[in-house]
């Protein structure tokens, strides 16, 4: 209990993977919270990717884990802009209004 | 075991900052527990002895993501409190399917795979020097188009967000630089200055009268 294994982190970072998906299904409507949710699971992933690396002693995983931070970012400024954009032409973020490519 | 001791308490503040991100009511709040959930992760990273990362979790995602988040959260005019209908409606399935995830991996990890894995001995060389070493010799493509990825989602977002307003007047040089002469000017016969006095001394007498 008191000595740090693998284990730990894995967990850890479950629960918190598993709290982003939460947050997506409770947050349906609300854009923004669904953003937020993406990142905490993008979170996990990355302490997932440094507890593997550190305990197997292999560079590998911190390299990739600095990748996913960087496509973390790019996703996180255009789903933003795509947001700003949405809202000045419907004024509404709601999912449910996102419909406009619907036959 | 004091290691243990941090690691409880980063664990404990991030998923409990994590679970606010997901039920609080103001948007704004959300995005400061996401602050502290980056904070948490950060120091679970130089727990486990990846520095670079940590910093770099702080740099990238408290000082530009989540105040990204704060600025447009802060900027959209919307009633969040109606976004919550559903709320209730949507607890149950989120919880089971939450519940699952959880209970999966949880099992899988509790296997025999990766009980005796143990953390190496820090080696001398700090973790910053490293990651530095291989990034740019081994993985230096994948760096570069990693900020080829950046420079899309800069250009992207800013083609995006840009607007022609109606109504605002703007230089616009290549306008400026297009105009010639013939365009703008003309020449406009007027009479002669004594003509011209003569007239409104004419017309001044006719007033007289």
């Amino acid at each position: 209990m008191l000595e740090l294994t693998l284990n730990h982190y894995l967990a850890v970072s479950a629960i918190l993977f598993a709290l982003g998906i939460f947050g997506i299904f409770l947050n349906r409507k609300n854009v923004i919270t669904i953003l937020m949710s993406i990142e905490l699971m993008l979170l996990a992933v990355n302490i997932n990717m440094v507890a593997f690396s550190a305990y197997s002693g292999n560079l590998e995983g911190q390299i990739f884990s600095l990748f996913i931070l960087t496509v973390a970012a790019a996703e996180a400024a255009i789903g933003l802009a795509i947001l700003v954009v949405f809202f000045r032409n419907r004024g509404s973020i709601a999912v449910e209004d996102v419909n406009i490519l619907k036959g | 075991m004091i290691e243990a001791l941090f690691f409880y308490l980063f664990a404990g503040v991030m998923l409990a900052s994590g679970f606010m991100v997901v039920v609080s009511r103001n948007p704004v709040y959300s995005v400061l527990f996401l602050i502290l959930a980056f904070f948490n992760a950060a120091g679970m990273f130089v727990l486990i002895g990846a520095e670079f990362l940590a910093m770099l979790l702080v740099i990238v995602y408290v000082g530009a993501v989540a105040v990204l988040f704060l600025f447009v959260v802060m900027m959209l005019d919307i009633n969040f409190a109606e976004m919550r209908a559903g709320f209730q409606k949507y607890l149950p399935l989120g919880l089971i399917v939450g519940g699952i995830l959880v209970f999966e991996l949880v099992a899988a990890m509790y296997g025999d795979a990766f009980s005796k894995a143990s953390l190496p001995v820090a080696s001398e060389i700090a973790n910053t020097t490293q990651l530095g070493g291989v990034l740019y010799t081994k993985y230096a493509f994948l760096f570069q188009i990693s900020g080829l990825i950046l420079l899309v989602a800069m250009i992207g977002a800013i083609s995006l967000t840009m607007r022609k307003r109606v109504g605002v007047r703007r230089q616009s040089i290549a306008d400026q630089n297009s105009r010639r002469r013939e365009d703008v000017m003309e020449i406009v016969k007027m009479p002669s200055d004594k003509t011209k006095a003569k007239n409104n001394s004419a017309a001044g007498s006719v007033d007289d009268k």
